[in-house]
């Protein structure tokens, strides 16, 4: 039986666990594989530029004189992570490590972190700004689409009841348990579905957009305003790094997830838009 | 179990090593560098659009001035002239203004002071990452256009510079937009006292909307020309040449 089918066959009654349906509409599956791609390069790219200063500070100033909040380093042979005034030892992985041929770097983060591996300022800056522009182009069509038809309004915002401590705690309970939605359950997201992507659409992702363009001299004529909103320069450099580390975890959790919740439904439904809803359990 | 730690480990290594090796192929195709290279030139079309020509860079106070203010490039360039230069307190250093121009100019350090100034509190962003903020001061490049009145095939100022890196003399170059821009000054003071020979004694250029590595230090001669490529191999800057940086470093 074809997938087609099938969705026409169960049109008709109520959804139930193994019924096949049409879940992602081909913009959100572009937009989530052109996000993978982009998000791995600007990453990547983004951790050799912070290599060739990696230390962080508050405010519009700051440079080697002045004090850094975060600064990745070493001391002999040790790598040093510092933030603030915690200190740990991060050799091997941070600060100092070993290339591909067997040599001692002190470099922040290693070469299989970054693009490119091995050492260059001005290539990493011509891969994050082409990709920066592919991350912000896709987001702004993305964001109008989806405001236009409606996605945000019906799949993502909650609802008033899911809003209550009781329904979250009841969710965040189920997920520890790994107990995820069943049947006609799993089609709607649930409600830290709903919040982890909210704040990412609304809040990581234009965070790490405007940040970023707060680091450029010539927006900084053109916007003022960016450097107010963010406190400086060398602050926004700060959040748009905190911003990275966000994305980190974030894609972390979602790949947990898929793999918790089933990879091969979860991964087809991302490319062919087609999800099988789980069975329910047997009460 | 240690075994396996190891297989697995060495597995992961050979995987992430294909990878890369990939990575890095990609990294060198041409048309691949040509495609994200691309991007620079939107970069400044569209930063161009936004913002006006002559939008200011944002000015400071001196409560906001860098306690320290990084030197960075060439500390001190090599060789007799310079040192011959610094010894005699510049007394000798010419800044040249030539090519399309129909009035050549040569000024001595103490006509170019006599010009009228500009002092801006301005921040200095490196393309590493940080920033200083300093106070300069300087005569508007403007000025020294307008006496040598550009003639109307010039497109570019070409900034050639005492400091060598190898056997190769710094230069860089931008275009005219950036050149009558009110905050584009030839500065030869830093926070009230002569230029610091780490900051480009006697005579640099602050361009403010853009990079450190844009304002060239060591400043000798200006020459407008109506294309870069017949200086160095062509891309309008030491760094351009020799490791691909950007020619526009307004991000």
């Amino acid at each position: 039986m074809s997938g087609e089918s099938a969705v026409a066959n169960t049109a008709a009654r109520a959804l139930r666990g193994g019924d096949l349906v049409y879940r992602h509409r081909l913009p959100t599956r572009l937009w989530h594989w052109v996000n993978a791609l982009t998000l791995f390069v600007m990453l990547m790219s983004g951790m050799m530029i912070f290599n060739a200063h990696p230390r962080l500070y508050w405010g519009e100033y700051g440079a080697n004189p002045d004090r850094a909040w975060l600064e990745i380093g070493s001391r002999g042979s040790a790598g040093l992570l510092r933030v603030g005034s915690l200190q740990v030892e991060t050799t091997g992985v941070l600060g100092v490590w070993r290339d591909r041929d067997g040599v001692v770097r002190r470099k922040a983060f290693p070469w299989w972190a970054t693009i490119p591996s091995s050492y260059s300022l001005a290539d990493a800056r011509i891969w994050h700004f082409f990709f920066a522009w592919v991350l912000a182009v896709a987001s702004t069509a993305y964001w109008l689409w989806s405001i236009a038809n409606g996605h945000f309004r019906r799949d993502l915002l909650p609802q008033r009841s899911e809003l209550a401590p009781g329904h979250i705690w009841h969710d965040i309970r189920d997920h520890a348990r790994l107990n995820f939605p069943r049947g006609a359950a799993a089609l709607n997201y649930n409600i830290l579905q709903k919040l982890a992507y909210l704040s990412v659409l609304f809040g990581l992702l234009p965070a790490m957009i405007l940040s970023g363009l707060t680091m450029s001299p010539a927006m900084n004529a053109a916007w003022p305003w960016l450097l107010d909103l963010f406190g400086g320069r060398q602050s926004a450099r700060s959040i748009h790094f905190i911003c990275a580390f966000g994305f980190v975890l974030f894609i972390g959790v979602h790949l947990v997830m898929v793999l918790l919740a089933g990879p091969l439904n979860e991964v087809r439904s991302m490319v062919t838009g087609r999800f099988r809803l789980p069975e329910e359990n047997a009460a | 179990m240690i075994g396996r730690r190891r297989l697995l480990s060495s597995l992961a290594t050979a995987t992430s090593g294909l990878l890369l090796s990939g990575c890095n192929r990609i990294n060198a195709n041409p048309a691949v560098r040509s495609m994200l290279t691309s991007a620079e030139s939107l970069t400044m079309r569209a930063q161009r659009i936004i913002g006006d020509r002559s939008a200011l860079a944002p000015e400071f106070t001196a409560a906001d001035l860098s306690p320290i203010f990084r030197a960075n490039g060439t500390r001190r360039p090599t060789g007799t002239e310079y040192d011959a230069h610094l010894q005699s307190g510049f007394a000798g250093w010419r800044l040249v203004v030539d090519g399309l121009v129909t009035q050549p100019l040569s000024l001595s350090l103490r006509q170019i002071r006599a010009m009228p100034r500009r002092t801006q509190i301005t921040r200095h962003d490196c393309v590493e990452g940080w920033s200083a903020i300093g106070q300069w001061t300087g005569v508007p490049l403007k000025l020294l256009l307008d006496q040598s009145r550009l003639k109307s095939s010039a497109r570019y100022l070409i900034f050639h510079c005492a400091d060598l890196y190898g056997p190769i003399p710094y230069y860089e170059s931008i275009d005219l937009i950036d050149a009558f821009h009110p905050q584009t000054i030839i500065a030869w003071a830093l926070n009230g006292q002569d230029l610091p020979v780490g900051n480009g004694a006697p005579l640099r250029l602050r361009v403010e909307r853009q990079l450190g590595y844009k304002q060239a230090k060591y400043v000798q001669r200006i020459e407008a020309v109506a294309s870069l490529a017949h200086q160095g191999l062509g891309k309008g800057g030491y760094w351009e040449d020799s490791h691909d940086y950007a020619w526009y470093a307004g991000i």
